[in-house]
């Protein structure tokens, strides 16, 4: 298990290494720097002097090579636009993300996983048909506009929900739930494939021979074997959730990290642009090695 | 078919089963199995004996409906029981293994872990009682170091050990019947021997009834007091083991024992015997005899009912023939 882990960290550095190479070279040669900063009216004199302040007229290794040492020890620059540190930006904005995040996929996992075995145990049935029309629908509808409808409805109809804002925890419920949304249909179907997967197993008749209860034959012997590509996809939806929820982020009116990319894309913010794609890289990053440790708990042929 | 069993701890009655009605699988098939006796049944893939084993223990999948006269266990019907009284019974009276070890444990959970669900669920054991009990079935089905195998999982473990763990997980609740599914089918030749010796030492120690499924009638030969020879979903014929290897009477039981080589009788060069064609698929509303359309000696009457007829002592066969008949003379 130690050495499983200690692998899983030296891909997890590598690929922190590229994406680090990735981010950069996406700024850096994706047109003239000091031309996009300088803005349209600039004169050739401007754009002179703006290359020679940021350092853009060094070779582009000794830049990345600033770039990323600095961001290794958490440094990542100032923003043009805020005139404030970059990672400072980040981490203000990061609690709202997180617990947005959070509270979606709990959401989704609440949701998604209790249908995705019923619909499974009950296969073929007309529950299981109901269910997975459910996920169709809930794939078809665009997060936007089911925010939008729940604002209408909950927030200015019923006045239930705050509309915007995270003032307090309620503002969270609303943007929570159209996340989860979402995410529960692609957890509904893997958990669902998966566990009807697993119950048509030998390993369930043996189960079944051996007298135990349904229940325990579904939650114990079946789910667990079922879990693991739901455990890949939860991860992959909570990394999606945290820094793409851009959308609802706006739609909401939050003061997250999506937010913050929105901004600095449109005004040119290069160095936030930067943290920010390397952040959310590095979150994928993280979520991917969890997923990873925990499919190794759940499974002992991972482990070797 | 009848059996003049006294007192046997399972009997089957007329067991037919239909898959989504469109193929018999299981055609009025009979069967008693006496305490302490090792019962073989035996036939070519597709005869009907893994779904049969299944009936009994009610482990049908969905969707295959099984029928019967009766089906008794001890007294008890099982066919009158609930899927909850049924898994009273099940991992604890009757228990079954499986043709594949690679696949029939979880690979999810230890060894003891798997084991000890059994004695927990049915004798309400705490887990270190049963970790204890487990170790010791462990060592009883002869693999060393079983303190260690308990915390091992089912990969780390060799085809021969998996189905040794599994008859010893099938002995946590010390039953009365064991029902095995070919359980050497999917091992190598040296430890399909091994497994087979344990089966026949264990059911001799604890005095088990053993219903053991096999289309191999060497293993037949070495492990059972009674055979019952499956063909098409039924039994065509059924008796002691002695009485049915020394005077075979159905068709299908004598082309079966041709195709072996006997030492010292079976000449080298000469050709075995075999039986031309394969198992059919039988259709609802089939009548007659299943092996007519394979058998040197059919004649237009195997179309109707069949009568069993007795060849002397529990031997019987269902068969038009007389049990004297020989091969020129049915011709």
């Amino acid at each position: 298990m130690v050495l499983f882990i200690l692998r899983r960290l030296w891909l997890a550095a590598l690929v922190c290494l590229t994406v680090l190479v990735v981010s950069f070279a996406l700024t850096h040669l994706s047109g003239d720097l000091a031309a996009s900063i300088a803005g349209p009216n600039a004169t050739a004199a401007d754009i002179a002097i703006i290359t020679k302040n940021y350092g853009l007229d060094r070779p582009l290794v000794v830049q990345f090579l600033e770039w990323a040492g600095h961001a290794a020890e958490g440094d990542l620059g100032r923003s043009f636009l805020y005139h404030a540190p970059v990672s400072g930006l980040i981490r203000d904005r990061l609690p709202v993300t997180l617990t947005l995040g959070l509270t979606g996929l709990s959401i989704a996992l609440l949701i998604g996983l209790p249908l995705g075995i019923l619909a499974a145990v009950r296969e073929g049935s007309a529950i299981d048909r109901g269910i997975m029309m459910v996920a169709l629908l809930g794939q078809a509808m665009p997060g936007f506009w089911l925010g939008l409808v729940m604002i209408v409805l909950l927030g200015l109809e019923l006045q239930w929900l705050p509309i915007s804002g995270v003032e307090t925890w309620q503002g969270y419920i609303m943007p929570g739930i159209v996340l989860a949304f979402s995410a529960i249909p692609a957890l509904m179907r893997l958990t669902r494939s998966g566990m009807i997967d697993a119950l048509a197993a030998d390993y369930i008749r043996t189960a079944r021979a051996k007298g135990l209860s349904r229940t325990k034959i579904i939650l114990k012997h079946a789910l667990r074997n079922a879990a693991m590509p739901v455990v890949s996809i939860a991860a992959v939806q909570l990394g999606f959730m945290l820094g793409g929820s851009v959308v609802i982020e706006s739609v909401f009116a939050l003061p997250g990290v999506g937010y913050l990319a929105w901004e600095s894309i449109i005004k040119n913010d290069f160095p936030v642009v930067q943290a920010v794609v390397l952040f959310l890289a590095v979150i994928y990053i993280v979520l991917t090695l969890l997923a990873d440790m925990m499919n190794a708990l759940l499974d002992p042929r991972l482990r070797a | 078919m009848t059996a003049s069993l006294q007192d046997p701890v399972l009997s089957v009655a007329n067991l037919r089963v239909s898959i989504g009605g469109r193929t018999e699988a299981v055609r009025g098939m009979s069967l008693a199995v006496a305490r302490g006796e090792t019962h073989c049944m035996v036939g070519e893939s597709g005869c009907g004996k893994s779904i049969s084993a299944l009936s009994v223990m009610n482990l049908l999948p969905r969707g295959i409906i099984r029928t019967a006269d009766h089906i008794r266990f001890q007294g008890q019907d099982l066919l009158a029981m609930s899927e909850r009284q049924m898994s009273r019974l099940r991992g604890d009276k009757i228990s079954m293994i499986f043709q594949e070890p690679m696949t029939s444990l979880n690979p999810a959970y230890t060894i003891g872990s798997q084991m000890s669900e059994v004695l927990e669920r049915h004798r309400r054991a705490i887990r270190r009682q049963a970790m204890d009990r487990a170790a010791e079935l462990l060592a009883r089905v002869g693999i060393t170091a079983p303190g260690m195998r308990l915390g091992q999982y089912p990969h780390q473990l060799s085809g021969g050990l998996r189905q040794r763990v599994m008859i010893a997980m099938a002995l946590m609740c010390d039953p009365e019947l064991l029902i095995a599914d070919e359980p050497t089918t999917a091992l190598d030749v040296t430890v399909q021997a091994q497994i087979l010796r344990l089966l026949q030492k264990l059911q001799q120690e604890l005095g088990l009834a053993l219903l053991l499924i096999t289309h191999d009638l060497g293993v037949v030969a070495r492990m059972a007091q009674r055979v019952s020879v499956m063909y098409a979903g039924e039994v065509v014929e059924t008796g002691a083991v002695g009485d049915v290897f020394a005077a075979p009477t159905h068709p299908y039981t004598r082309g079966l024992l041709d195709c072996i080589p006997v030492p010292g009788k079976t000449q080298t060069g000469e050709p075995l015997g075999n039986i031309p064609g394969m198992v059919p698929r039988i259709p609802p509303g089939f009548a007659g005899c299943g092996f007519r359309d394979r058998c040197m000696s059919a004649a237009p009457e195997c179309a109707q009912a069949v009568p069993l007829r007795d060849a002397g002592g529990d031997h019987s066969y269902l068969c038009r023939l007389p049990p004297d008949w020989t091969r020129a003379s049915a011709a």
